[in-house]
């Protein structure tokens, strides 16, 4: 009687163990995504994408994914997460930061599901935030820029002076700075993120002004196309894409970029709400969790040049080196950061200044 | 006929619609549910399509009244930001006004800023003869622009970690919700009454009247003694008023700041919606709702047919023009016997 | 500023400013045979796209700007069926087309995205371009920068200086009285339309052939709508259609130069940007101050249907 007893009991310990499990098992989980631009773009929302396919690769079987591009970041996006959920989704991602109320209000709404929001601030019970350390990939091209400007004049295309972009700027400028202290960033804001006959008249007044390293922060590959038309006539011409290798764009001018890779934080998160352990997301992950990597180097970086990325890479990735390490001075002069101690993350996503070494003004407000 | 055509060109879009899912490689069925259904499916659902038709309503009525008087403002997409900024600017002013008063005064800063960036074509056509479609356009520019700098600069929330967005607005500074659960909110209600409105200004005053002549016969109009002059500024200022309380609905209602992405090119959607109308508001009513429908449509054609949200615009395009081909039906009558006048 | 510096903000002008003069020019002779045709940014859409992928599969940019010129014939064709034909309210045919256009490029454009071209050497002009400064920022162009200067003469000399220009004109001005004559008012307003939908084709096939080397939804990005604004700037008149392009470009690529250059400005980036905006207002309300400039110049029956029998 008691063996029964025990075993009935065990079996209905084992039974309550293996419910969640069971209940994940049967129908594949419904990933859903919300992109700002085109998935085609070779850049913001193509990485993304990337990320989502590897997602569904490493879950075959147990997951499904759908995405909608192009969603409006105003009033409009609040109902296509809501209609994710309604349509079936138990996981949304909302890639872009203009997102980050609707996601919130949805949230808030519909309990049961996970809602997960890129280079946002707000956080709930059953919403998580993730955003990546670009500025790491930045600083190293920085690097390589300094190695390699014959002009120590670098350009810039940037879209909007968001935290971001500026950590992406300053990140630069102080990798270039550190081996080339002569060098100096000058930016052009085009006021949008995605606009490619501006990106490249702008590629190209940097240019004619004397830059011989550009780089962007825009969604298009349209710099990178006018540096390697440039280059035919200038060799000295070098360019450092974003978001995504674009290297079939430049082949013989780009030297390589900062990627984002978001497969493996996707496939863990999505594979840690299907078993019931999600705690909770707040994550700004850098070169060390594999979400930034730089592009595979191209032939032109010299042998010496290559060498010393891998080694700072090395450094970046073992925490022995921070962009932002201290002394940081402002364009204005004045130390934001001391010898010795280096940027905080609540500094870095507070930052709306020049780094000294950048030769253009802040758009001023 | 008059009211049959719009019918038939809807008629002829969804078969149009039909045969393009078909050539897609979707279901026409299929697609005809998701696009034309499913955006309807539930409450929410309906709701949503009111809220979205709301801007376009407003603006369009607006934009009626001048296109009727020959005044063709382009610039409603900036008189709608500008409102936005006047309306919403009062609530920033006041973060911590309870008043119930605090609204309306929204809507009449928004209602004035938009008059005020419209009355800029105006003033440049009655004193310089300077062409609205052009200056209406390029102020558009400037607007996104003004937008732009406010949230980037002087508005932008302290706590905001530094994006390009203004706070929150406060709880008596929102619109509220006509439908708990969902997002249809009291803007609606003043988009009707400007419906009404404008149905009473052109068909029982006289000024909407003297507008309607001048758009159709300009020297009939001047003979008559009617201003040309009032005319351009009515059509104009109207537009901006309905356009600028459009803005403060939106960032009042559904966005509840103000942010570099206000609006989504309703100035532009509501020309067709107002021609699709037939500048008449009852039509614009239905028409707005339209296409509403079409923008909704095509968010759900990408998430379950895959198919890239430009179908939207590509449907919007078809129902204009069978709109426009349908009307031939209007001016003309098919005779079969040619020879006789 | 540096001989070069001044060579490069001109020759980035130039550039910048070709779309938009080839697209005003069509539009402007469209314009002035009386139909108002706004539907510019849908046209220079498809012609961007057509050209684009005839591009990629045939490797031949020639192929390519034909390509951009037929389908912007096709489009104003359509255009023309509804306005003209079929007699609609020409604001808003003109609406719909642009609106069809933008989301049907969009549509057809989507397997090209990410796909890119070789971009095309300029056509240097062998003796003038060593002329400092301005050799470098007019005469080692692309080609279809000549081909804009070229059509600029070609037509202001059609339009004021041969009989069928005459015609256009009269169509343009008096409808009644050119069909009393006996020319068939509406194969001639047809034949204006499709020029100005050759044109802005070839605009737009300018943008996404030679300019920016790829295709993506959007990247017109505002230039048809810029284009028709710039007729009414020019007052209908050819060669002012180059002043306001160019003006409108330059003031662009000026300010960017500002921003790049590293001076140190007070003044806010936007209102820089806003500059060409205001500066086409500005220029515009002090040539539209003369009356009889624009009553000389504007088409007496712009935009309204013309009924033979009526």
């Amino acid at each position: 009687m008691q063996r029964l007893k025990s075993s009935i009991t065990l079996l209905g310990l084992g039974l309550l163990a293996a419910s969640p499990l069971a209940a994940a098992d049967p129908a594949p989980t419904q990933v859903g995504f919300v992109y700002v631009s085109p998935v085609g773009d070779a850049g913001w929302t193509y990485q993304h994408d990337q990320g989502r396919k590897e997602m569904e690769k490493a879950l075959a079987g147990k997951v499904t994914t759908k995405f909608v591009e192009n969603v409006p970041e105003g009033a409009d996006a609040e109902r296509v997460v809501r209609q994710m959920i309604t349509g079936g989704a138990k996981i949304v991602f909302t890639t872009s930061f203009g997102y980050m109320n609707a996601t919130e209000k949805v949230a808030v709404a519909f309990p049961n599901n996970f809602f997960f929001h890129a280079t946002g601030y707000k956080t709930g019970k059953n919403m998580g935030i993730y955003n990546a350390r670009f500025y790491e990939g930045r600083y190293l091209c920085g690097v390589i820029a300094g190695k390699m400007t014959k002009s120590h004049i670098a350009g810039y295309v940037a879209a909007f002076p968001i935290p971001e972009v500026l950590q992406g700027i300053n990140a630069f400028t102080e990798g270039m700075r550190s081996v080339d202290p002569k060098a100096e960033v000058r930016v052009i804001w085009v006021n949008s993120w995605f606009d490619p006959g501006k990106e490249r008249e702008a590629a190209l007044t940097l240019i004619s002004q004397g830059a011989d390293m550009i780089t962007h922060h825009t969604d298009s590959t349209a710099v990178v196309q006018a540096v390697e038309e440039k280059h035919k006539e200038n060799a000295n011409l070098y360019s450092f894409s974003y978001h995504s290798d674009m290297s079939k764009y430049g082949p013989k001018s780009c030297l390589t970029g900062t990627t984002h890779l978001w497969g493996d934080f996707y496939t863990r998160v999505v594979k840690e709400v299907m078993a019931g352990t999600w705690k909770g997301t707040n994550v700004w992950g850098g070169m060390k969790d594999g979400m930034i990597k730089l592009a595979p180097l191209n032939a032109a970086v010299p042998a010496p040049v290559k060498t010393l990325v891998v080694k700072l890479e090395k450094e970046i990735i073992a925490g022995k080196l921070h962009p932002f390490d201290g002394p940081v001075i402002a364009q204005d002069g004045k130390e934001l950061v001391p010898k010795g101690k280096s940027m905080t993350d609540a500094e870095l996503g507070g930052m709306n200044y020049y780094v000294k070494g950048v030769a253009s003004t802040l758009p001023k407000n | 006929m008059r009211y049959l055509s719009p019918l038939l060109a809807v008629a002829l879009m969804l078969i149009c619609g039909m045969v393009l899912f078909k050539v897609l490689g979707k279901s026409p069925v299929e697609g005809f549910k998701v696009f034309f259904l499913q955006p309807m499916a539930d409450r929410y659902s309906v709701a949503e399509l009111f809220l979205k038709a709301t801007p376009l309503m407003l603006c369009a009525v607006g934009l009626s009244v001048g296109f009727r008087g020959n005044v063709w403002n382009i610039g409603a997409e900036g008189q709608l930001l500008v409102g936005a900024l006047a309306g919403g600017g009062l609530a920033l002013h006041f973060p911590n006004s309870q008043s119930p008063f605090l609204l309306p005064a929204m809507f009449m800063a928004g209602a004035l800023g938009g008059m005020l960036w419209a009355a800029i074509p105006a003033w440049l056509r009655t004193r310089f003869n300077a062409n609205e479609i052009l200056t209406s356009l390029m102020l558009v520019y400037v607007a996104e622009l003004m937008v732009s700098w406010l949230v980037h600069g002087p508005w932008k929330d302290p706590d905001g970690f530094n994006f390009p967005q203004t706070r929150m607005f406060q709880s008596k500074a929102i619109l509220p919700v006509l439908v708990e659960g969902t997002r249809v909110n009291a803007a609606l209600v003043v988009a009707l009454g400007a419906l009404v409105v404008g149905w009473i200004f052109m068909n029982r005053s006289f000024l909407g009247y003297q507008m309607k002549v001048s758009g159709q016969a300009e020297r009939a109009g001047r003979y008559a003694g009617f201003s040309a002059r009032r005319t351009v500024w009515l059509g104009m200022l109207i537009g901006g008023c309905c356009a600028g309380l459009a803005g403060v609905s939106e960032v009042a209602g559904p966005i509840g700041q103000i942010t570099e992405h206000i609006s989504p090119g309703y100035g532009f959607a509501a020309m067709i919606v107002a021609f699709v109308g037939r500048l008449e508001p009852v039509g614009i009513f239905f028409a707005s709702l339209l296409m509403a429908l079409l923008y909704m449509g095509g968010e759900q054609a990408q998430q379950y047919l895959g198919l890239p949200y430009s179908i939207s615009k590509v449907f919007q395009g078809l129902l204009l023009f069978f709109l426009l081909g349908s009307d031939v039906f209007i001016h003309f009558r098919l005779r079969l016997d040619r020879g006789r006048k | 500023m540096a001989p070069g510096l001044v060579s490069a903000v001109l020759f980035a002008t130039v550039v910048a400013g070709t779309p938009l003069i080839l697209t005003a020019l069509g539009e402007l002779v469209t314009e002035k045979s009386g139909v108002l045709n706004l539907g510019a940014e849908g046209i220079m859409s498809v012609g961007a796209v057509a050209a684009f992928a005839v591009t990629i599969h045939t490797g031949s940019p020639l192929l390519g700007v034909l390509a951009g010129m037929v389908a912007g014939m096709a489009m104003s064709v359509l255009f023309g069926f509804v306005a003209l034909t079929l007699q609609a309210n020409q604001v808003a045919s003109g609406l719909a087309l642009s609106i069809f256009g933008v989301g049907l490029s969009a549509f057809v454009g989507k397997p090209y995205e990410s796909q890119t071209l070789e971009s095309v050497p300029p056509l240097k002009i062998p003796l003038l371009s060593k002329i400092p400064v301005l050799g470098h920022a007019l005469f080692e162009q692309q080609a279809l920068v000549y081909v804009s200067w070229i059509m600029l003469l070609a037509v202001a000399w059609f339009l004021y200086r041969t009989r069928w220009g005459l015609v256009l004109r009269a169509v343009g001005e008096t409808p009644v009285a050119a069909h009393a004559i006996g020319y068939n008012v509406l194969r001639i307003r047809y034949l204006a339309a499709m020029f100005g939908g050759a044109m802005a084709g070839i605009g737009g096939a300018f943008l996404s052939v030679f300019y920016t080397p790829l295709w993506v939804e959007g990247m017109v990005a505002g230039r048809g709508w810029i284009s028709l604004a710039l007729v009414v700037f020019a007052t209908w008149r050819p060669l002012r259609v180059m002043l306001g392009a160019y003006l409108f470009g330059g003031a662009m690529i000026t300010q960017m130069f500002v921003q790049g250059s590293g001076l140190r400005l007070d003044i806010p980036a936007q209102f820089l940007s806003a500059l060409p905006y205001l500066a086409t207002v500005v220029v515009l309300v002090l040539i539209s101050r003369n009356r009889s400039t624009i009553r000389l110049n504007s088409p007496a029956s712009l935009g309204q249907p013309f009924m033979p029998d009526a």
